[in-house]
């Protein structure tokens, strides 16, 4: 079973084609990597996932649930990290973790809160309001609540924008290791090198289609230089991105 | 780091178990919603009731020996179960709507919408808070008033059941405006110039039969006249209209009101796209 499935998948806002017949499958366990220049559709795959956009045809299944039909059973399965950096300015980090956990019907969560917090480095930060962290820290507590329910499916849509080196290592070692228990992360970044040495897979979107779909090994094969140097992710993404031929 | 050349071995990993869910979301939203007004409560319950004083002493004062509403009972005695309604549905009303406005434009609400919520259950976890939070400032108001005239409950029942109902319909109307607004005027503008109205010239200050035959018919189109009046039966055992027809307009209006909170929730508009 494949831990996402996209299938003939359209999205239009009136006129403009979000997103155009897409086909695809992320199984169990992968690091899947989603990228794309801005306004490719790479968010807009995203929140039909999540159910907070719908699709135009096609369907979209998480954990073989449908999305839409099934969305108890999908939303429970999923964890979102947004990319805006949002908050509730009226609760402190313990609290925001806390109703969000309510939200999935989980009353006995502390554990595994107190786990998260450690984790990523929030537990001196556990009774402070929100409004009085920093950026970086705010974007602590968006993974940390999108892992309180702990999802087997993990989406993180550009999570390291405007953070620092220092979380950014911190941020995916946390990641790897949820991956290497198992769950299947799927990561959209403009940051290319990190694509390139987490994700097992990547998939490359331009204009609401799917460009380029393999390993990425595969994808790094593709690309030769005369000189010899090793070609990297950037040199693929730009190749591709010119071609823009359809898989 | 994970190493890209190596492709998972799903076999080799073990599956993550869901979570069992021990409870329906429901109750952790309406917590939520509860919270986020107690922890402001000197600004979303005190203020209102201080301004409730205000309009009964000036109003008390300035027209008690000049206005006689009911036989046997003064003007303030009859304007504070008004003052009490009025503050008990701008509350409801402010709760939802500002709640949603504020989550939506500071992008917070995407926590409850990417939640197994089903759209009754946000439905009453917004409004059962926003009663609430109508029902705790028109307490306050009451307890602030009280002790200025001699106010007894002539029905108690009828009271309870018009401040529960009135504020169900003003919780459920916060919520469409919430809704339906993209920016703090435009919520402004439904305040101001459609709940602000309709509260202030339901006959709070006065009984419609004071007023010209034409303001009369107006009034009886007004809902927000229906809810006071029916509160104020309980108090008095009079009323402008049977507190019959009072309850049986208000529970009309508040099946349409929720019916279309309920529908715009499940379509998703202007909440998922």
């Amino acid at each position: 079973m494949s831990a996402i499935s996209f299938k003939n998948l359209t999205k239009q806002y009136g006129s403009l084609t979000a997103l155009q017949s897409i086909n695809l499958d992320i199984e169990e366990g992968e690091f899947f990597g989603l990228l794309g220049p801005n306004g490719a559709g790479k968010t807009t795959l995203i929140s039909i996932l999540a159910g907070l956009c719908k699709p135009t045809s096609g369907f979209a299944t998480l954990m073989g649930f449908d999305v839409q039909a099934q969305f108890r059973e999908a939303r429970r399965r999923l964890g979102i990290v947004p990319q805006e950096l949002v908050f509730d300015p009226f609760f402190t980090v313990r609290e925001t973790l806390e109703f969000q956990s309510g939200y999935f019907g989980i009353k006995h969560n502390a554990d595994w809160i107190d786990e998260i917090l450690e984790n990523l480095g929030l537990t001196d930060k556990a009774n402070k309001n929100m409004r009085a962290l920093s950026g970086g820290m705010k974007r602590r507590v968006l993974v940390a609540q999108a892992l309180v329910h702990r999802p087997p499916v993990i989406v993180l849509d550009e999570p390291t924008a405007g953070v620092d080196v220092e979380l950014r290592q911190s941020l995916w070692q946390f990641i790897s290791r949820l991956n290497q228990q198992g769950h299947t992360i799927v990561l959209t970044t403009h940051y290319l090198e990190e694509a390139e040495q987490l994700c097992h897979r990547i998939a490359m979107m331009k204009q609401g289609q799917i460009v380029a779909l393999d390993t990425t090994k595969n994808l790094l094969a593709r690309v030769s230089h005369d000189d010899q140097r090793k070609a990297d992710l950037e040199d693929v993404f730009m190749q591709i991105m010119a071609g823009a031929h359809h898989e | 780091m994970s190493n890209h050349q190596e492709l998972p071995n799903t076999l080799q990993k073990t599956s993550i178990p869901v979570l069992a869910q021990e409870t329906s979301g429901f109750f952790a939203l309406f917590y939520k919603e509860v919270k986020r007004f107690w922890r402001v409560s000197f600004q979303t319950v005190a203020a209102p009731v201080l301004t409730a004083i205000l309009y009964m002493m000036i109003f008390g004062h300035v027209l008690e020996d000049h206005v006689k509403v009911y036989e046997q009972i003064s003007y303030t005695a009859f304007l504070i179960p008004g003052l009490v309604m009025m503050s008990l549905l701008q509350n409801a009303f402010a709760n939802t709507s500002s709640s949603l406005i504020q989550s939506k434009i500071t992008g917070n609400l995407i926590f409850v919408l990417l939640a197994p919520l089903s759209h009754l259950e946000f439905f009453l976890a917004y409004v059962l808070a926003a009663m609430l939070r109508g029902v705790v400032v028109g307490l306050g108001v009451l307890m602030a008033t009280i002790g200025f005239v001699d106010l007894q409950a002539y029905a108690i029942l009828w009271i309870v059941l018009f401040a529960l109902l009135s504020s169900a319909v003003l919780g459920a109307l916060g919520l469409i405006a919430g809704i339906w607004a993209e920016k703090f005027d435009q919520l402004a503008a439904f305040q101001n110039f459609f709940i602000m109205p309709a509260t202030m010239l339901s006959g709070v200050f006065y009984s419609i039969h004071t007023l010209p035959s034409i303001w009369q018919t107006i009034s009886h189109f007004n809902p927000f006249f229906y809810m006071i009046d029916g509160f104020r039966y309980g108090f008095f055992g009079v009323s402008d209209v049977s507190p019959w027809m009072s309850l049986a307009i208000v529970a009309t209006f508040f099946l349409i009101v929720a019916s279309i909170a309920i529908r715009m929730l499940a379509k998703g508009y202007k909440l998922r796209h």
